[in-house]
């Protein structure tokens, strides 16, 4: 699998887009916040707000195929709000057969709000880094003051993420090539175990490339100037009509829950 | 189908009040964290920490299959402490919760703080604190040193399993005597891949590179970490067992009725938010968490306090006999 963060990012140039990233990044939090304070079973506000999320990628001009795949991430996380359903006192809907769990509607109603605030949730985190470069995301938390050491060590993983995934890569293709049949002569407990190790040796490997990398890294940049701090030509003044923009994004979801 | 389970918790299934506390630990714990690795490290660390978060990311993308056709994957946060200290590992795994969540979604933004909780800095400390413990027992015996990683890498995804279905729970969003017994059968059988791996990457390390080893046994953390680990247990359990403890959920509103509280508090003049329904309203849970969170916080204080002047007097001990 061929990693790049800038995958995630389609270029564009419509309003969120051009959107400064510092107000971007407050109008998605707030925005989620706003998706996950919508109280349970208000379906009205659940489907205003896919629509104004909806309305938003369409705004944006960004791909909704590639979004609404990317959204199903979260979904198997449901399974761990599945107890809501039976533990949830309520009317009685079904009874499970052959068991004395039964089925309420409240537990339902709670699981499936649970369900679609996440999925909400997630299509405006998507929204967010569909629209901003990482190296904007960065800037944009530095100026939120975030600890530049901590945003330091993220822009390298930004940068070396997918250098590191190909390596991981390679080094699993290498092992295909080389042992391509492991079943020979080896029973499939041992082959399990076999397998770990081989891995185990392959994530040491890695820890140890990854090491060294970082050394010649550093020097490359040491002999170039590198004194440890994120550098950027400037930072752009924040626009009132940025402000003013974001603030409008904000107001349409927090309404939405408010008036659920 | 091969359902992938993994603890990246996405929002809206914690509830604010909590994920608020989550983002004021972990960003306690960052920021202490930041200071406690500025220490020994310099901006020649930069780089590494930040392509070994690189490196943990590559490496979650190992998938082993568990049974019943789902499967784990490596979460490397007790392999990276082991091997780079725990403070440094906390900063490494944030690293990596944070691009996980912000760019992948794996894992939500509000959640974050219990995401970096759960899987940065618990399985850090858990994996370090077993390993030294190892260390320390066995004095560095080899074999004894990587079974303590694997125990180590074990407990880590165990405790935070724990500790993401404790969170769910009190957030009221899975029942806890219903979710933990399979959250916890999950993952043992996922720790014994994380132990697996952990020993393994241990040995490798241990046989190409012993020098990185035995650098990270001098980091000057290692008398703090157990006392922060301890504190840090603490806290987790006292935020989240105080909503619990409470029999009715529903307690200041029952004083607030007997003391004639509610009527003052009723009917304001009036009303710019009718039927004002967000469920900040549940204060009762808010403020038993805030509660337990001062609480904790101070017990929290007293033991970095009681780990940082050990580790003075032993440093002073060192200068006495240096100064010799």
């Amino acid at each position: 699998m061929h990693i790049h963060l800038f995958d995630q990012f389609q270029s564009g140039s419509s309003f969120l887009h051009r959107l400064d990233a510092r107000v971007k990044i407050v109008v998605g939090l707030v925005t989620i916040l706003a998706v996950t304070l919508t109280p349970t079973a208000a379906y009205p506000a659940f489907v205003l707000h896919g629509c104004w999320i909806m309305f938003l990628m369409i705004a944006a001009r960004i791909q909704v195929r590639p979004v609404l795949k990317r959204s199903l991430i979260a979904l198997p996380f449901a399974l761990a709000a599945i107890t809501l359903i039976f533990t949830v006192p309520g009317e009685v809907i079904w009874n499970l057969p052959l068991t004395h769990w039964a089925i309420s509607q409240e537990g339902l109603a709670r699981f499936l709000s649970v369900v679609v605030r996440s999925w909400l949730s997630v299509l405006i985190a998507i929204l967010l880094s569909t629209t901003t470069q990482p190296t904007d995301l960065l800037w944009a938390f530095h100026a939120l003051k975030m600890p530049s050491m901590l945003l330091g060590i993220i822009s390298f993983m930004i940068r070396y993420v997918f250098v590191l995934s190909d390596e991981g890569t390679r080094m699993h293709r290498a092992r295909e090539s080389r042992s391509a049949s492991p079943m020979d002569g080896k029973k499939p407990k041992s082959l399990l175990l076999w397998r770990f190790k081989v891995t185990g040796w392959m994530v040491g490997q890695l820890f140890l490339r990854s090491y060294s990398r970082s050394d010649r890294v550093y020097q490359a940049m040491a002999s170039r100037g590198y004194r440890g701090e994120l550098r950027r030509l400037g930072t752009p003044k924040l626009e009132t009509r940025n402000l003013i923009l974001g603030a409008a994004v904000v107001l349409v979801a927090v309404i939405i829950s408010w008036s659920a | 189908m091969l359902l992938s389970t993994n603890l990246h918790v996405p929002d809206g299934f914690l509830s604010i009040p909590l994920s608020l506390v989550g983002w004021l630990l972990a960003a306690l714990l960052v920021a202490l964290a930041l200071r406690k690795t500025n220490i020994y490290l310099s901006e020649r660390q930069v780089p590494l920490m930040g392509i070994l978060a690189s490196f943990v990311f590559a490496a979650q993308m190992i998938n082993f299959p568990i049974a019943g056709g789902t499967s784990g994957h490596f979460l490397g946060g007790a392999l990276t402490a082991i091997l780079m200290g725990p403070w440094a590992a906390t900063l490494i795994m944030t690293a990596v919760i944070a691009i996980q969540g912000l760019i992948f979604q794996d894992g939500g933004l509000i959640a974050m703080g219990w995401n970096i909780i759960n899987m940065g800095i618990l399985t850090a400390f858990t994996g370090y604190l077993v390993y030294r413990l190892s260390a320390r027992y066995t004095s560095s015996n080899r074999t004894a040193l990587i079974i303590g990683g694997a125990v180590g890498g074990w407990l880590s995804v165990l405790i935070g399993a724990i500790a993401t279905a404790v969170e769910l729970a009190v957030s009221g969003t899975s029942a806890l005597t219903v979710a933990l017994p399979p959250m916890v059968g999950v993952h043992v059988l996922i720790g014994i891949g994380e132990a697996l791996i952990t020993a393994a990457a241990l040995v490798f390390v241990h046989r190409t590179r012993p020098d990185l080893i035995r650098g990270s046994q001098i980091r000057p953390t290692d008398q703090s970490a157990k006392w922060i680990w301890v504190g840090l247990s603490i806290v987790l359990l006292l935020t989240m067992l105080s909503p619990l403890a409470s029999s009715s959920p529903d307690g200041l509103e029952h004083v607030a009725e007997n003391t004639g509280f509610s009527e003052q508090a009723q009917e304001p003049s009036y009303s710019l938010l009718e039927d004002y329904s967000i469920p900040i309203k549940g204060d009762a849970n808010l403020l038993t968490i805030l509660a337990g969170v001062i609480g904790a916080a101070v017990v929290f204080g007293t033991a970095i306090s009681l780990g940082r002047l050990r580790q003075i007097e032993k440093t002073e001990e060192i200068d006495a006999h240096t100064s010799i």
